[in-house]
């Protein structure tokens, strides 16, 4: 159970890793919302198991509970992430900036 | 495993520094607010380890999830500020 | 993205639901049970986060649990058609796996794009429309969030009519778009 626990949690961290570098390296902020808002929850996803997982090894009623409290934040987090990112993206349009595209700007689709 | 907890805050501390420079040096608000919005991710998983390391998990969970929260409230509303400020309503879709 | 509830949202100023199922004529104008269900919602989730079964705490959850499922009970349900709505979350829950799996494999295909050495060549963001088939709100409201769950691509915007605008990170993940996942939600809402 440690062995998977560790595991799960260097993946998840990778996941992280993979997020903070996307924001850094992606060109404009609406490419840049797709490692932000995605790979993070998706790391927050993987390491949030892992903890539940190590939290619920003595199977005691108090142990059990915080592994559930655990899941209820990934719950959380998936009904939310996409709600957040929808809104920045939708300020951003609002805004009124361009979505950056290779080379010359091909029009609309 | 403290030491694995102990070792993977310290990466994740490392990788908050990394969200932390779009943060501040972001071209536009939006950029600032993703990193923003980023570090609030990582930090939810933050407290959970550091209630694993102290052995206090029970008690730190139910600060993660309002941090959670408080995440998510601050950035609807800075989105939903931003985009007022701008004035730039345009109902016909995505431009 | 907001999910307004077309039906449910007459408000009248009546005795708090949720007391009981046969409670006098108040259930024939308002249906009773979306409140009984909010307030079980709320009670399961009261139970797991207070996590003490004493009977102090047990009436402060139902005193809290009344409250919320009497401000907010028409939101939480967007149908009034009760009788599919097991079915609909017994596919719902066969639904997720399926997006965990997507989710999955669309996270690895954007890690590639994030440490790859030409990043910038590869990358090809571009905006895409498609027309949904989808009706109630409540469909719509669940694909879009799949599709900005999946990574590559973002949800920009919902028009009234159904037509979704979508922000795609390159050609492959814009090419897969309309297609399984609009088959799988309104396979999941019975449309």
């Amino acid at each position: 159970m440690n062995i998977l626990a560790t595991v799960l949690l260097i993946c998840g961290l990778f996941f992280f890793f993979g997020g903070a570098v996307g924001i850094l390296r992606f060109p404009d902020f609406y490419s840049r919302l797709h490692p932000a808002g995605k790979l993070d929850t998706m790391g927050q996803l993987s390491s949030m198991i892992a903890m539940a997982l190590y939290a619920a090894q003595d199977l005691s009623l108090n142990a059990i509970l915080t592994a559930l409290k655990i899941m209820l934040i990934v719950a959380f987090v998936f009904i939310t992430s996409p709600t957040a990112t929808h809104a920045i993206v939708d300020a951003g349009v609002r805004a009124g900036l361009l979505p950056w595209s290779r080379g010359i700007r091909r029009g609309e689709e | 495993m403290e030491q694995v907890f102990l070792y993977s805050a310290v990466f994740l501390c490392a990788v908050m520094v990394l969200s932390l420079y779009r943060a501040i040096l972001g071209p536009t608000v939006l950029d600032r607010l993703i990193g923003v919005n980023a570090i609030g991710s990582k930090t939810t998983t933050l407290l959970v380890l550091i209630g694993l390391i102290y052995n206090r998990v029970d008690m730190f969970v139910d600060i993660a999830l309002a941090y959670a929260t408080l995440n998510f409230i601050a950035v609807l509303a800075a989105s939903r500020y931003f985009q007022k400020k701008k004035g730039l309503y345009d109902e016909t879709g995505g431009r | 993205m907001t999910v307004s509830t077309p039906t449910g949202n007459l408000r009248t100023p009546q005795a708090p639901p949720g007391q009981a199922p046969g409670s006098g004529g108040h259930a024939k104008r308002r249906p009773l049970a979306p409140y009984l269900l909010t307030f079980c919602v709320s009670f399961a989730t009261w139970l797991v986060l207070s996590g003490k079964f004493d009977t102090f705490h047990l009436s402060l959850g139902v005193v809290a649990c009344l409250i919320v499922a009497y401000c907010s009970g028409d939101m939480l349900l967007a149908t009034t058609d009760l009788r599919s709505l097991p079915g609909q979350w017994y596919r719902f829950a066969i639904y997720i796996p399926w997006l965990l799996y997507q989710i999955f494999v669309a996270n690895i295909h954007v890690m590639r794009l994030v440490f790859h050495p030409r990043m910038l060549q590869l990358i090809d963001p571009q905006i895409i429309r498609f027309q949904t088939r989808l009706r109630s709100e409540m469909a719509r409201f669940v694909l879009a969030n799949s599709i900005t769950l999946t990574p590559g691509t973002i949800t920009v915007y919902v028009s009234v009519i159904g037509t979704f605008t979508v922000h795609a990170i390159d050609e492959e993940c814009a090419r897969a778009l309309p297609g399984e996942m609009e088959a799988k939600v309104a396979a999941i809402f019975g449309e």
